[in-house]
């Protein structure tokens, strides 16, 4: 692992640390609003300031980033699996199930995305919790968003199937799923883990641009996605630069989780 | 022709040619407004002046479009415009002009009671579908016009209707024989060109009517502007650059950065007529628990949910202090129908929470329960991309809180929301708000009739579904048909008072108009009324190093 890596390591594990242990970290909880000082700048009592109704904004992107952190690779987990098993399968079988598989892909991959999100999202039942809310919308963004990897997968698995080993493999009288999990599925890691590790920013950004759509997670759950739609009206970035660490922060956690991508990974 | 009378010619034309340019520069002089910019938050949907139903177009037509009486925006009085002078008839269903003489169209065509006649009959042609026309249907049978001289028209409706002078402000007159139609205008200023997605362009109606005092022709601008921006932060952004002069209506928070930085182009001119409300379904076939839709139709819960929030803290935090507590669905800033018998309820409590057990609620470990053991908790709806409603609901999220009523917030895109609230009605409270334009009752009867659409809570019911539905029907209904002002006023009183009592919607605030102008624009007086910054456009003016850049 070269330098790079290991201090992307560092910053995303010290950063899920930090979240998870946002319950003894955070001075305050998240929903508590301090209705005397909303907007107030930085102090000792709000290290990094209130939001417009006055909660802290240090506790706020604690757990904002606790939700953001743990639930993206969840919906990640959800679109790899779901990928490998549409893209993975169209690919190993060959033939009309690999064209029908990349036509379905293809159909899925031009609709309009957000706009897909948007109605999914409206045809939710209103009354649930935010915990439940931000459940619903990650499973969502997973269950959406596996069409780009399905086609990576697909035409790996569709060269697999071509190549001597599985030939052999199969003049060996090795048939169905038993040639499909031992040898096929096992060589085609590298592209899973390349799609899971890909996936997870992508599924960050989506619940962010959703945030700022003011469609992401209820309130008064927090996430990165709410926290940049503070950035909406920011005119100038000297007058409060404190309102910029959320931002700061995506930056890093995605640059970390594209420096963790190995290069075979990235090859992938 | 021989040469000296050839040169002689030459002179006189020169010596002409000379005059004329000294003339023309002279009314130059006089003319020379400049351009006035600012922006339309929306592509203008029609320049037709009777179809007119979004702000952009609505603007347009403002600014271009000629009426026989206009609402003046800073006195809230009617005045004379094409009209010189007006009568209802005491049944209140005929209205009588007496029209100015020596008025043209833009393009040159003379105004006549003919031209009244020709706007009438369009706007009332039920294949049009104007929604200005709407507000003068008030019965069955045909709105039909007598032209009693060409300077003298009478207009007689089937039925009678409250408040008919004031209507015919929304009316801009089109010419009956110009080929140009909507595009021969009587207001101060005509479409000149427009560019889809960009921008529209007004210029000086070169035959406009009015003169100010010292009998110069108004309006003082060359042209204006309106460049079509749906972004706000762009918006103030080029404002702050010069490149606009006005920005009709803004947001608390942007004016608030604007006034730190800029003090004397903020204005806040006060309460406006909007005004932000929360209400529960109450509709018998609405898709929502049995025992909810009771808790909705209690008086007692719509009350104590009232009580329970603060809306001195969703003025203060959400509007930066410009927004007041609202009192019902007439804000203060409507000085003759609002009931200044009425407070804003305030904050209390604990008051709410003896409302609700007296209707066998009761507050266990943190949490409230209703008779039945049904813990406490519904959703609230809004539009999303509302910064100041995402915010009021996380605050009434937290003050319902305290009363141990769980509240999630839900924000949807606008249409899934519209669906929602007027046709599944699948939802169980939502926060909305009322942009009012008209200050007169009878531009709410579609909210506050039991059978009208946008009786939110329970809308197109065939029969009240409750005694004070009922009266407020009947109210509304009185006010309407009578042509006595001070008997509509007592009239829409009560309304206040019952719609205050039973909470059907529970108001939370009215903004302040809040506007930029440019320290370039001199005669601006912003008002509450829309449009609130150039109401008065026949009569601004850029100062010389304004005019001199444009």
């Amino acid at each position: 692992m070269n330098a790079g890596r290991k201090v992307a390591c560092v910053v995303v594990l010290g950063m899920c640390a930090v979240s998870l242990a946002a319950n003894w970290i955070a001075p305050f909880g998240y929903a508590k609003q301090f209705r005397e000082a909303p907007s107030a700048p930085p102090s000792r009592e709000h290290w990094l300031g209130t939001d417009d109704v006055g909660r802290d904004r240090f506790a706020r992107i604690l757990y904002g980033t606790r939700i953001s952190l743990l639930l993206a690779p969840a919906a990640a987990l959800v679109s790899t699996v779901l990928a490998a098993l549409v893209g993975g399968l169209a690919g190993y079988l060959g033939g009309t199930w690999l064209r029908l598989a990349r036509g379905f892909t293809d159909l899925f991959l031009s609709l309009p995305w957000l706009f897909l999100l948007i109605t999914v999202r409206a045809l939710m039942p209103l009354n649930v919790s935010p915990l439940v809310s931000v459940l619903i919308t990650f499973l969502i963004l997973g269950l959406l968003g596996w069409a780009a990897s399905a086609r990576v997968l697909s035409t790996s698995a569709d060269a697999l199937r071509n190549s001597d080993f599985v030939l052999q493999a199969r003049a060996s009288g090795l048939h169905g799923s038993r040639l499909f999990f031992v040898h096929v599925l096992p060589n085609l890691k590298p592209v899973l883990y390349a799609q899971f590790w890909i996936s997870i920013p992508v599924f960050i950004l989506a619940e962010a641009n959703l945030g700022i759509l003011g469609l992401g997670v209820a309130e008064p759950l927090p996430s990165w996605g709410s926290l940049l739609r503070e950035l909406e009206g920011l005119i100038s970035f000297r007058e409060e630069p404190w309102r910029l660490v959320p931002l700061v922060l995506l930056i890093v956690v995605m640059t970390s989780f594209q420096t963790l991508l190995s290069n075979e990974e990235v090859t992938a | 022709m021989n040469m000296t009378g050839r040169r002689g010619f030459l002179q006189i034309c020169l010596c002409f040619t000379v005059l004329s340019l000294a003339l023309l520069s002279g009314s130059a002089f006089s003319q020379n407004g400049g351009e006035l910019r600012f922006c339309l938050r929306s592509e203008p949907k029609t320049f037709d002046p009777l179809l007119v139903d979004d702000d952009a177009s609505l603007s347009i037509r403002y600014l271009t479009g000629g009426v026989l009486v206009r609402v003046n925006r800073h006195t809230q009085e009617l005045e004379p415009e094409l009209a010189e002078s007006w009568k209802v008839s005491n049944d209140g269903k005929i209205i009588t002009f007496k029209l100015r003489h020596g008025i043209s169209f833009s393009d040159g065509s003379p105004f006549s009671s003919e031209d009244v006649a020709f706007t009438m009959k369009r706007l009332m042609d039920p294949a049009l579908h104007s929604s200005t026309g709407d507000a003068f249907r008030s019965g069955s049978g045909a709105v039909s016009t007598k032209i009693i001289a060409p300077d003298q028209i009478a207009i007689i409706f089937p039925a009678p209707i409250a408040g008919l002078d004031r209507l015919f402000d929304q009316v801009a007159i089109m010419s009956a024989h110009s080929p140009k139609k909507e595009g021969a205008v009587l207001g101060p200023f005509m479409v000149a060109e427009y560019k889809a997605g960009s921008s529209v362009l007004l210029q000086r109606n070169p035959n406009y009517w009015k003169k100010d005092s010292q009998g110069r022709r108004l309006p003082y601008l060359d042209s204006i502007r309106l460049d079509i921006q749906a972004n706000r932060d762009v918006e103030m952004l080029r404002f702050k650059r010069g490149e606009l002069d006005l920005i009709n209506v803004l947001d608390s928070d942007y004016f608030d950065r604007l006034a730190a930085s800029s003090p004397g182009l903020a204005h806040d001119a006060g309460a406006s007529l909007d005004s932000d409300f929360i209400w529960f379904n109450q509709v018998a076939t609405a898709p929502i628990p049995e025992y909810k839709r009771a808790w909705f139709r209690s008086t007692n819960f719509r009350r104590a949910v009232s009580q329970a929030i603060n809306r001195d803290d969703l003025s203060r935090v959400v509007f930066n202090g410009h927004a007041q507590p609202a009192v019902g669905p007439v804000s203060p800033a409507n000085k003759f129908w609002f009931n200044s018998k009425l407070k804003a309820e305030p904050y209390r409590p604990a008051a709410a929470l003896q409302r609700l057990q007296a209707d066998g609620f009761r507050l266990q470990n943190g949490a409230l329960f209703d008779k039945a053991g049904n813990a406490v908790e519904f959703s609230i709806v809004t539009n999303a991309g509302s910064k100041a409603r995402e915010r009021m609901a996380v605050m009434v999220q937290e003050d319902l809180g305290k009363l141990g009523i769980k509240v999630n917030v839900v924000t949807l895109d606008f249409p899934s929301l519209i669906e929602r609230i007027s046709q599944k009605f699948n939802y169980e409270a939502a926060m909305l708000g009322f942009r009012n334009v008209d200050l007169d009752p009878n531009g709410q009867m579609n909210i506050w009739l039991s059978s009208a659409e946008d009786h939110a809570w329970n809308p197109q019911q065939k029969a009240p579904a409750t005694a004070w539905e009922a009266e407020i029907d009947g109210l509304m209904r009185a006010q309407a048909s009578s042509a006595d002002s001070k008997k509509r006023k007592e009239s829409f009183d009560r309304v206040q008072e019952i719609v205050f009592e039973q909470a059907p919607f529970i108001y939370l605030v009215n903004q302040n108009a809040l506007s930029a102008i440019s320290a370039a624009v001199e005669g601006a007086n912003p008002g509450i009324l829309s449009p609130q910054t150039f109401w008065n456009a026949d009569r601004l003016t850029l100062n010389a190093t304004t005019r001199a850049s444009r």
